[in-house]
């Protein structure tokens, strides 16, 4: 079987973020593989161990080669890396992305739930809407057989177990596997491992739909009255008197 | 012309009377969808937020690949320059096929929704909800889903809109459901509630979210988890608030035994109030409370609970 993932390069989870200007400034930023498609990773090397037939596909600009080395250090085969700087959106994406699935013909594609850096969920079921294909999302349980994916996913207000044909469209959720650390013998091996570059004018795709404006980092000022709790029982009338009567929540 | 895609199940959702609460302050000719297996039954209360309402209760119509095709074909025929969906899991898969379907521009969970000369401006949140950011789109045709819990509900129109039934030419979907389990709770849902009490690991045991359960109990919020409980087996997944879990925004939001992770705070940050009570005064979670309790939960909250419980009666 063969399996593509989807990759992106976001934030760490840790990094501070900082804008300046109307813009996220990520110079200096501790950047990372998308949790979420560790997930997908960690689901392709455990369905072809080893890693035989098992693609990175990453869209985005030169830093993405960070996180498509680590996906690779984990264990896939070889990547293919559209490169470039401008910020797609997901119907553009899915388009390239559409034509690189063509490309590698995969049984299964997976795909982040929800990327860290745009906090969309739209990339999966894009990319499935444009290969005409069915989409399992959020899922948590994944077995195969036969050409055939049975799965559990998360919804709305429970859970849903389906059953579908491949190829698919597969994205992730917390609970699918807990993802490997690479090994320094694994870390070694990826960097002389294949990254295909192309550009997402190979696929006709010149701009965006969708502009971004702006960007800002909106705090909301918090009071941070922050009482002692040695003494419990004064310290939780106290609190209870701030929520009822100066923030009149309860 | 909006088409607004709305959910029901014996009556509209809140997210639907949201959406179209924001299709009606964009423009005045709103036309409300129902599909699926029921959408009969609330066409009447559609109709009276909308010009007009399409009703399509053709079975096929499960899977976000026919609800796609519905949705596009309705929007094409309708000519709408607006497809306005709910943000909810179900929405945010149908949106982006539609907009494929479309090559149209997509805008994801809005915050705000504004009209420009030819388009669509929105504010959404990104990178872990800790940028707003503001997107806009100028097409023939923009699709947008809405965050839950952000817009004032629609207005009762002074007279009804016409009811249409539609019919749709679908193909079975290839996806079969095996089963399904819906997570009930007896308390008030997480996403709507105005008060939540959440535990985290700092609670060590199923047993102490006894503590977290009472305090919701006297105050009427609903309860929440962070992944580290849920991972435990402490509490059930529907309770996880988070980045892959549930977002809310409730008035207060109280945190107990949380550290306040990244992933956490993406969940519950642009709460209105947020009160935290940890032993760790360096706790991440205080630099963004209003009110906190440094100190035990296990001596913290028996008292809390007491003192809930005297101002209630
Ligand atoms: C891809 C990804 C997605 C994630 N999604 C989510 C998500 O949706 N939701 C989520 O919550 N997390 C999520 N996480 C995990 C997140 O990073 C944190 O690990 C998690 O939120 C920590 O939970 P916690 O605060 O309960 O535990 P901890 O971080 O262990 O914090 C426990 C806290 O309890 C305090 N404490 C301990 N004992 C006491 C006591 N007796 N009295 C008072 N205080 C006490 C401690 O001081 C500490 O601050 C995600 C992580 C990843 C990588
Ligand atoms: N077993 C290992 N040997 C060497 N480096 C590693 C190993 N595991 C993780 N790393 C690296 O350590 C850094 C931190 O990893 P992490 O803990 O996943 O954030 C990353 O650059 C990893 O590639």
């Amino acid at each position: 079987m063969k399996i593509l993932c989807l990759i992106r390069q976001v934030p760490d989870a840790e990094a501070k973020v900082k804008a300046a200007l109307g813009k996220v400034d990520l110079d200096g930023a501790t950047m990372a593989l998308d949790g979420m498609d560790e997930y997908g990773v960690e689901q392709a090397l455990r369905i072809n161990e080893g890693g035989a037939n098992t693609v990175a596909v990453a869209l985005g600009n030169t830093r993405f080669e960070d996180a498509i080395r680590r996906s690779l250090a984990m264990g896939l085969e070889r990547a293919v890396h559209i490169e470039t700087d401008l910020l797609l959106d997901v119907v553009s994406q899915a388009q390239i992305l559409k034509a690189v699935v063509l490309e590698e013909a995969p049984d299964l594609v997976f795909v982040g739930g929800q990327h860290a850096d745009t906090d969309s969920q739209a990339l999966g079921a894009a990319l499935a809407e444009a290969l005409g294909w069915n989409q399992i999302t959020w899922t948590t349980e994944l077995t195969l057989a036969d050409g055939i994916a049975k799965a559990t996913h998360d919804t709305d207000d429970g859970k849903e177990s389906l059953e579908l044909a491949l190829p698919a469209i597969i994205t992730t959720q917390q609970g699918l596997n807990e993802p490997r650390y690479p090994t320094l013998p694994n870390i070694m091996k990826a960097k002389k491992k294949e990254i295909r570059k192309t550009t997402p004018e190979q696929y006709g795709i010149t701009n965006s739909k969708v502009r971004i404006v702006s960007q800002e980092i909106q705090e909301r000022p918090r009071l941070n009255k922050l009482l002692d709790g040695k003494d419990p029982v004064t310290a939780a009338n106290e609190l209870i008197r701030l929520l009822h009567e100066e923030a009149k929540v309860i | 012309m909006i088409l607004v895609v709305c959910e029901f199940d014996t009556k509209l959702k809140k997210s639907a009377l949201e959406i179209l609460g924001a299709a009606q302050r964009l423009e005045d000719s709103v036309t409300a969808v129902l599909l699926g297996t029921g959408a009969g039954g609330v066409a009447l209360q559609a109709a009276q937020y909308a010009s007009q309402v399409l009703v399509c209760e053709d079975a096929l119509l499960v899977g976000a690949k026919n609800m796609a095709q519905a949705v596009s074909d309705l929007s094409e025929q309708a000519e709408a320059t607006l497809v306005l969906m709910a943000g909810s899991r179900g929405g945010r898969e149908i949106a982006p096929r539609v907009a494929v379907r479309l090559d149209a521009p997509y805008l994801e969970d809005a915050t705000v929704l504004t009209n420009i000369e030819g388009g669509l401006q929105i504010q959404h949140y990104a990178y872990l909800a800790r940028v707003t950011e503001t997107l806009e789109a100028i097409a023939p045709i923009v699709v947008c889903s809405v965050k839950p819990n952000t817009q004032v509900v629609a207005e009762a129109n002074s007279s009804a809109g016409e009811i249409f039934e539609v019919k749709l030419e679908l193909t079975a979907s290839g996806v079969t459901v095996l089963g399904r389990t819906v997570e009930k709770t007896s308390r008030v849902a997480l996403t709507e509630a105005s008060l939540v009490v959440t535990g985290g690991r700092g609670l060590g045991s199923p047993e102490n979210f006894a503590l977290i359960e009472s305090l919701a109990d006297v105050l009427g919020a609903g309860v929440g988890a962070t992944r580290a409980a849920v991972d435990a087996g402490w509490r059930p997944y529907g309770e996880q608030v988070g980045q892959t879990g549930k977002t809310v925004q409730p008035n207060a939001y109280i945190a107990v035994g949380v550290s306040g992770a990244v992933q956490h705070l993406s969940g519950m940050g642009k709460s209105k109030n947020i009160v935290a009570i940890n032993k760790d005064a360096e706790a991440p979670i205080f630099k963004v409370a209003d009110y906190g309790i440094i100190g035990d939960l296990h001596a913290i909250m028996p008292a809390l609970i007491e003192a809930a419980k005297k101002l209630r009666d």
